[in-house]
């Protein structure tokens, strides 16, 4: 103990709180911006479908994609470490796979209204992995991304 | 060259299919977006690095899928799929996937 222990352990505290504080700053500054773009983009209909919803007619705008690759900071990483040894849900990374879907839906969501389109059908998500899962202490990346078919969509014809 | 990853296509039917078409192509990630992405890992966020390594990457697998569709004399893919593999450690396989067909507009 003593001086000798804080030599060897500073280091981790100061990552520690340095990646709890700047990374919750931010997620929260990304949640937001994720809301405001997703309020945007509230026009838009998004389905996992094929088909077209009954009685209306499209126009094709073509395939839309959306890719995001969301890197997890120190402090959830550590969290998720601790948490493996009992095993159990690790909530520090659901926070970051949510973020990582929401955003990867509105950057193809917002392609496609760039295209002029309404309606995104068939939407797909996979995620990639480019990053070192194989290393020892490696660092949770998310690499997802959606894609699916692009239209505009008319009202349906009144019969 | 239309493509969808839907089986059909809005106001066009589906004259000819020419077969399955593919395009895969694998990327390995270089140090220095490696090391901005280590420091990332600090703090959290997005690295934008990998972001646009993946979408290049994706985009030159489609473009293979779309060469190979042009020289079947296809005018549309359909039924598009993605998938990834990683091959060896710190490099990934993008591979892109569909049916090569002949479309033509429906009359209405």
């Amino acid at each position: 103990m003593g001086l000798q222990f804080w030599i060897q352990f500073a280091p981790i505290v100061v990552l520690l709180i340095l990646g709890f504080s700047v990374g919750t700053l931010v997620e929260r500054a990304h949640f937001k911006r994720l809301a405001v773009r997703e309020a945007a983009l509230k026009d838009m209909m998004v389905t996992d479908v094929r088909t077209l919803p009954s009685g209306r007619d499209a126009k094709l705008c073509g395939l839309v994609m959306g890719e995001v690759v969301i890197a997890s900071d120190y402090f959830k990483t550590f969290a998720a470490g601790l948490r493996k040894l009992v095993g159990g849900e690790l909530r520090t990374y659901e926070s970051l796979m949510v973020r990582a879907r929401r955003e990867a839906l509105v950057r193809m969501l917002e392609s496609a209204k760039r295209q002029g389109a309404n309606y995104v059908s068939n939407v797909r998500f996979s995620t990639s992995n480019i990053g070192s899962a194989q290393r020892r202490r490696a660092a949770a990346m998310v690499e997802m991304y959606a894609y699916g078919t692009a239209m505009y969509v008319t009202e349906p014809s009144p019969r | 060259m239309i493509v969808v990853n839907t089986e059909s296509i809005v106001g066009y039917s589906i004259r000819e299919v020419k077969g399955l078409v593919q395009g895969n192509t694998i990327r390995a990630k270089h140090l220095g977006r490696d090391f901005a992405a280590g420091l990332k890992n600090l703090v959290g966020g997005e690295l934008s690095g990998y972001t646009e390594l993946l979408i290049e990457a994706r985009r030159q697998a489609l473009e293979r899928m779309l060469a190979q569709a042009e020289q079947l004399g296809a005018n549309a893919v359909v039924n598009v799929r993605f998938t990834t593999s990683a091959v060896t450690q710190g490099a990934a396989e993008l591979y892109a996937y569909g049916t090569a067909v002949v479309i033509e507009p429906e009359e209405a």
